[in-house]
């Protein structure tokens, strides 16, 4: 390898952009292409507006993360898609946001489609501002195919996207899938921060991951600030982290439940999933987590009597819990219909650098809590929840698996919060720390939520990315859909559950 | 199937006995702000400076707050060295007119009052929404989803969501309103029958919400369609949801 290699970063810890060294852009590449080559990961490559490119490889087996950037004399390069695929959203991506060219790019199309951020640089050469949803689909061809268009406006209460099909008869050979309907602009508005925003952006990223959001947004200011948080405040991110989990598993296998019509499953679960939002809403006063984490500890204290009151809610919404999921494990008819939808290949799956549930549901062995493990995960170890079939009941499987253990971790959490005393609310932060670059990872239920923040000389966001897991798994979902019946559709879709303003910010 | 039935037995008759009696909600829940008139120092502005969305502004007789613009944080009361603004668990909030979510400390609070007896006579009994998130979070879209579910049981009251705007008697909007949805906002809007109604729910669909200064969004439903009825909150309580919807229809006794 020419030239000096990335540099090891630690999740919460600033890097002065003195230490992280600018390879040459050749490097870069040779760095990013060889480290994936050898098994890690891409889990982030942006841009920021001066032509500097980052980007974060995970070597998630050595829990240990390392960052390279380089600066582009001009807004082009080689594409790196072609010989690591895990680049080909993110280079789509900062060519939108900053009009960079990645040449050669096999599939080079917007992805959330919006003006560029840079005046009067466009990497599709366009003048007009962009339309969603007006791309140049993929098409198969063909006196037999026909192609179906749903979207973006579903029918049901879900979120917005586009969705093409070409299909044969029932099956599905290809799904193109077209998002950014519900981009708002929340990366541009991070840049320049903090900002009193910033904090209510985090937490309505995506709404139904707030906590695993604003715990990474918490995380990075708090390293760039170089303040600890307390032990107690860090097992009550977890409590509040594991409740989303559970919130959103549970919702997830009974909505799965329901799409392949076992009803007794689905209308228990609707109802205990709200169980858990209340255990939240006890703590904060919203169901969703608003207003529990705050950068440098919590909002919300649990005092001694509310954790033991708490406990005493979690038995009864687990006993709940397990006697309504454990209905699906002996039910022929679900088991048969999950087995036989939506696999994955687990190669496809690792190429395309896919986290979180659909990952482990491939027998991929990935998980922040496990492989970077933070706060009480150091004390109370996650193992990695695994499934080996990668198709819709791996998922919902895998689900279960996590339901199992967040309940754990909840029991060990409450215990720890009862019995240790209550501490005064953290001060605010300090100035945060300038040049520098800092990263964050954590487990939301979905899977990986990566921030990274790139902070100028007045310790102001340069550059401040997202990287909601939803990001990595869409492409996912959209190679699941092959071969199978268009009609099984919506139940692979649910069991990827994927966030569609998490991707389109 | 007799695990089934066991579980049927073990899980009980859930479904809330609302709106006879009110659901416990949590003891830290943060509904309506109570505004205290004449406790402010003459040039404190605490509450205005801490608010993330500028919601408050200050009138003659204290803080003026809109409610459509509020997230609902604890920020301000956190602020107030007085006390004059506090959360109570008061969770009707929903209104007809924008105007009427802006409290102020020597105003009466107004509610959502019932539609009028020609639309009451089309919509009074059977209500069909079709749910459109706008660059919602998924906040405010899961807290309507909820109705939904066997706790809340909204068709008991007439109420249901349907698949096509064809079907629908409202668009429930969540979000601001991003420019990449305007279109297809307005798409299903035309694609259903009058009389229709358009339901703005939380603070995004009211005002923008947290986004309230991008571009990229166009400031909450009613920059785009007529609104009927404004639910605010970040995201409101379904509770708070479902009281707005049957204000709307004269369904809750002593209402309207």
């Amino acid at each position: 390898m020419s030239g000096p290699p990335f540099v090891p970063i630690h999740p919460g810890r600033p890097l002065p952009l003195a230490d992280l060294p600018e390879l040459d852009p050749a490097a870069f590449r040779e760095a990013v292409v060889l480290g994936v080559g050898a098994g890690q990961r891409l889990a982030c490559l942006c841009a920021d507006a001066e032509l500097r490119l980052y980007a974060v490889l995970a070597d998630d087996g050595q829990g240990r993360l390392r960052a390279g950037c380089t600066q582009l004399a001009s807004p082009s390069y080689p594409s790196l898609t072609p010989a690591c695929p895990q680049a080909h959203l993110f280079e789509r991506e900062l060519a939108e946001q900053f009009g960079i060219v990645p040449v050669g790019h096999p599939w080079f199309k917007p992805v959330r489609s919006h003006a560029s951020w840079a005046p009067g640089r466009d990497a599709w050469g366009r003048r007009e501002p962009p339309e969603p949803g007006v791309i140049d689909f993929y098409r198969v061809k063909g006196g037999e195919i026909h192609e179906v268009a749903v979207g973006p406006v579903h029918a049901g209460v879900i979120e917005p996207g586009h969705f093409r099909f070409q299909c044969h008869g029932e099956k599905v050979f290809h799904l193109e899938i077209a998002l950014g309907y519900q981009h708002r602009g929340l990366e541009r508005a991070l840049a320049g921060g903090p900002h009193p925003l910033s904090l209510k952006m985090a937490e309505t990223a995506a709404g139904d991951t707030t906590i695993a959001h604003t715990w990474a947004y918490c995380r990075i200011l708090e390293g760039l600030a170089g303040r600890t948080t307390s032990s107690r405040a860090e097992w009550a991110r977890g409590l509040a982290l594991e409740l989303e989990r559970m919130a959103n598993h549970t919702g997830d296998l009974g909505a799965l439940a329901g799409d392949v019509g076992f009803l007794p499953t689905a209308s228990f679960c609707g109802r205990i999933r709200g169980e858990w939002l209340n255990l939240t809403a006890e703590v904060c006063g919203s169901r969703l987590g608003r207003n529990w984490l705050r950068p440098g500890g919590v909002a919300a204290e649990i005092e001694p009597a509310r954790a033991r009151a708490m406990a005493e809610r979690v038995a009864r919404a687990w006993a709940d819990t397990r006697d309504a999921v454990e209905l699906l494990w002996g039910a022929t008819s679900v088991l048969n219909r999950f087995e036989a939808a939506g696999p994955l290949e687990p190669a496809q799956a690792r190429e395309l650098g896919l986290v979180g549930v659909p990952a482990r549901a491939c027998g991929i062995r990935l998980d922040v809590r496990h492989d970077h493990p933070h706060g009480p995960y150091l004390e109370h170890p996650m193992l990695p929840a695994l499934a080996q079939s990668g198709n819709v009941h791996s998922r919902a499987w895998v689900r279960w698996l996590e339901l199992n253990a967040s309940h754990g971790f909840l029991k060990a959490a409450l215990e720890r919060l009862a019995q240790a005393p209550e501490e005064p609310r953290a001060a605010p932060l300090g100035p945060l720390a300038p040049a520098s670059l800092c990263v964050a990872l954590v487990e939301g239920w979905r899977g990986e939520v990566l921030h990274l923040a790139v902070t100028d000389a007045g310790g102001r966001f340069l550059r401040y990315k997202l990287v909601d897991p939803s990001f990595h798994n869409w492409s996912g979902l959209a190679l699941a859909l092959r071969g199978e019946q268009i009609s099984d559709f919506p139940l692979i879709n649910k069991s990827f559950n994927l966030s569609y303003c998490g991707h389109d910010l | 199937m007799i695990h089934v039935l066991l579980s049927r037995w073990r899980q009980g008759r859930r479904t809330l006995a609302y709106p006879r009696t009110l659901p416990a909600l949590p003891e830290r829940y943060r509904g309506r702000p109570v505004l205290r008139a004449g406790a402010c120092a003459e040039t404190c502005r605490s509450c205005v400076k801490a608010c993330p969305t500028s919601a408050i502004v200050f009138g003659p007789g204290g803080p003026r707050m809109d409610l459509g613009r509020c997230l609902f944080c604890p920020d301000c009361q956190e602020a107030c060295p007085e006390g004059a603004i506090t959360f109570s668990d008061d969770h009707a909030m929903a209104v007809r007119r924008r105007a009427d979510l802006v409290l102020a400390p020597d105003r009466e609070a107004v509610l959502a009052e019932a539609l009028d007896a020609a639309m009451m006579r089309v919509l009074g009994r059977s209500l069909k929404l079709r749910v459109v998130s706008a660059g919602g979070c998924n906040g405010c879209e899961v807290d309507v989803n909820v109705l939904g579910t066997l706790a809340w049981d909204l068709g008991r009251f007439g109420i249901q969501f349907v698949a096509s705007p064809r079907h629908a008697d409202a668009l429930l909007l969540c979000g601001p309103v991003t420019a990449n949805m305007e279109l297809a906002v307005r798409k299903t809007y035309e694609a259903m029958p009058a009389p229709k109604l358009v339901l703005a729910v939380g603070a995004c669909a009211i005002s923008g919400g947290p986004y309230l200064h991008q571009e990229e969004q166009l400031g909450g439903a009613a920059s785009v369609l007529p609104v009927d009825l404004f639910i605010p909150g970040c995201p409101p309580h379904p509770l708070t949801i479902l009281d707005g919807l049957l204000r709307l229809l004269g369904r809750l006794p002593g209402a309207g």
